[in-house]
């Protein structure tokens, strides 16, 4: 279909690029066909502004801290030098918490995936008495919670203030991935377990060896799901952690970038008014994004596609 | 173990996990409404199990804190009880109704909830409409992933993008210097926090809230499209006939959602973002209780705030909810 004539003729390359002007026949009339290249061109330009934080962060990053005070770094590197990484990476603290991340997504989502997964399950059986009763009582709590100063009570009256508890356990059910299992599990077909239960399986069997092995599509976008987020949380840490030792990465970015706003009175009270250099922020910026980044082409699939069967059943 | 392999343990073993397997159910139904607890227990007890780990997580993470709102009338000592030592009846409430910088950050979460809502819900909208024009399915994919891509970043990462670009020699003012206009210390003038604020929603909320209107585009029936041609509705009359129409419910559910959620201004955001020189504009409910709270340890006056605040939320929902159930008949349950 492509020949080398079509690639080298621009208004057909033009059109393989927006597609064609003849559709079902009817041929598209001059100002439909203005309104398409306008729309076209319009959406290079939001795709442009939304990816241009992200191409200043990484030209920051790669750049000398005086080119950037002197506002020349926009989306190619000036004074390129990869020190600021090496000076980043050569920080153990930097390590530690980011060691931390990792530890509290992998424990956070541990946790999370048993009780999600326990909990869509049991919910799933139409014929469970009080079914209605526990699903009513995961979905209030959507619309109505404790609020911080309770929360913050518990936490501290149960003693895990300063433990990987309270990073890990207050925000393990996230309701509306509980409804995503929830709707999977109850579209799963139930010959198949009727099947399991006639050879001899009890509940938990036919939970374990039956539906999750028959479940790994939904596991997976779940697993994804909590990952992203506690890889990105940083408030339960900066509130119930007090010791830079504790924190996740995020908020050792988090006390980066307070050099420049100083939302936390105390700090400013204590005249902490040094400013990190831009291009260390960025580095740091860009480490912590990195993972994500790099997986992001794989898993996007999978969000766009937990999200559509989480709006089924709403 | 697969299922066949298992099969060999037919005989011997009980039959429990099916509803209508259990004979001895079938023998006692006609005592159905006295037992029924009993015996569905008896049938189910191990999917109860299940229940017990997530419910027990519930009850404390969720409706002990709930209880524990019962502070906003009782008086709070750090060390003593958590649902505080003495009842001191509408104490705190009086406290903030009284309280001038209470109603200052309230009036900011109203404006500031007022202006996502206004301008950022619309957006996605105008999104998928534009990528649905496309005919290139590959330009289509490509510009879907980039614009979902800022709702993967951490709050801190969108702060720390937009205090890097909002800074005296950030890209904003670069590009003001070039048109020659004078540089702007955005960070420290109150009048630009909520274009600043309304900004960084857009560039993370707007793609990523274009799924379900996609979703709901794709399953438009084509031959509405066709009839539509053949009644001689040009390309504006179809989509403001068939298209509009076609994703008003999903429309209707989000709106609903977002008016639920009005109050919960982008409060970790903020908190990120904001500094004293911009409290005339920033503060809000959330981020004034957090420091009256957290930092002043005035916890029953902080709770007393959140109750408020957390009862306004819900009333939005559930009224939100029940308009659009009397007058679009589409609702959230």
């Amino acid at each position: 279909m492509v020949t080398n004539n079509t690639i080298l003729d621009p208004r057909k390359r033009a059109a393989r690029i927006f597609g064609p002007s003849v559709v079902g026949g009817i041929r598209d009339s001059r100002s439909y066909t203005a309104f398409r290249w306008l729309n076209a061109a319009l959406l290079v330009v939001i795709c442009f502004l939304t990816l241009y934080p992200f191409l200043n962060i990484v030209a920051q990053a790669f750049s000398s801290e005086a080119f950037i005070n002197s506002g020349q770094v926009n989306l190619v590197p000036r004074g390129f030098n990869i020190s600021t990484f090496s000076y980043v990476l050569g920080d153990p603290m930097f390590w530690r918490n980011y060691g931390n991340t990792v530890l509290y997504t992998v424990v956070a989502t541990a946790i999370a995936m048993f009780l999600t997964t326990t909990f869509a399950y049991a919910l799933s059986k139409h014929h469970l008495k009080g079914r209605t009763f526990f699903i009513g009582l995961a979905v209030f709590t959507m619309f109505f919670n404790g609020g911080l100063i309770p929360n913050y009570i518990l936490i501290s009256t149960l003693g895990m203030k300063n433990t990987i508890w309270a990073i890990v356990l207050p925000n393990a059910i996230s309701v509306f991935n509980l409804l995503v299992m929830k709707s999977f599990f109850e579209n799963f077909p139930t010959d198949l377990e009727e099947a399991a239960a006639i050879d001899g399986l009890n509940t938990y069997g036919i939970l374990a060896r039956v539906v999750l092995p028959l479940s790994k599509a939904v596991i997976a976008t779940m697993v994804l799901f909590y990952a992203v987020s506690f890889w990105n949380s940083w408030f339960t840490a900066f509130l119930y952690l007090d010791r830079s030792e504790l924190y996740p990465v995020t908020v050792y970015l988090r006390n980066l970038i307070a050099g420049a706003t100083a939302a936390d009175p105390s700090a400013q009270q204590a005249g902490e008014a040094t400013q990190v250099a831009s291009n260390v922020k960025a580095v740091t910026m860009l480490l912590i994004m990195a993972p994500i980044i790099s997986v992001y082409p794989f898993i996007q699939k999978y969000f766009v596609s937990g999200v559509m069967l989480g709006s089924v059943k709403q | 173990m697969s299922i066949k392999e298992s099969a060999v343990d037919v005989a011997t073993a009980p039959v429990e996990a099916l509803p209508d397997a259990s004979p001895s159910d079938r023998r006692r139904r006609p005592r159905r409404a006295r037992s029924t607890w009993r015996r569905s227990f008896a049938r189910d007890w191990r999917l109860y199990t299940l229940l017990v780990l997530p419910v027990v997580f519930l009850v404390v993470f969720r409706y002990v804190p709930m209880a524990g709102n019962v502070i906003a009338f009782r008086r709070y000592r750090p060390g003593g009880s958590m649902f505080g030592d003495e009842w001191v009846g509408m104490h705190y409430i009086e406290l903030f109704i009284n309280d001038p910088t209470f109603w200052r950050v309230f009036a900011n979460t109203l404006i500031l909830g007022a202006l996502s809502l206004v301008i950022v819900f619309p957006l996605p909208i105008i999104l998928a409409l534009m990528l649905n024009e496309l005919r290139s399915q590959r330009f289509k994919r490509v510009a879907q992933s980039i614009s979902y891509l800022p709702h993967f970043m951490s709050v801190v990462i969108v702060a720390g993008v937009v205090l890097q670009l909002t800074s005296a020699r950030g890209s904003i003012n670069q590009l003001l210097d070039v048109v020659g206009i004078e540089s702007v210390p955005f960070m420290q003038l109150s009048e630009w926090f909520r274009t600043i604020y309304v900004g960084s929603e857009i560039w993370q909320t707007v793609g990523w809230g274009t799924i379900l209107y996609l979703a709901a585009l794709s399953t438009i029936d084509p031959q509405l499209y066709e009839a539509a041609r053949i009644d001689g509705a040009g390309r504006w009359r179809q989509t403001w006939h068939v298209t509009l129409p076609g994703i008003r419910p999903t429309m209707i559910v989000l709106l609903i959602l977002n008016i639920g959620t009005f109050m919960a201004v982008g409060f970790e955001k903020i908190l990120l973002l904001y500094n004293p020189l911009l409290y005339p504009t920033a503060d809000v409910i959330a981020t004034y209780l957090f420091r009256v709270g957290i930092f002043s340890s005035q916890f029953s006056y902080a709770a007393a705030i959140g109750l408020f605040e957390a009862l306004i939320g819900l009333t939005l929902i559930l009224s939100a909810n029940w308009i659009s159930k009397k007058t679009v008949g589409t609702s959230l349950w």
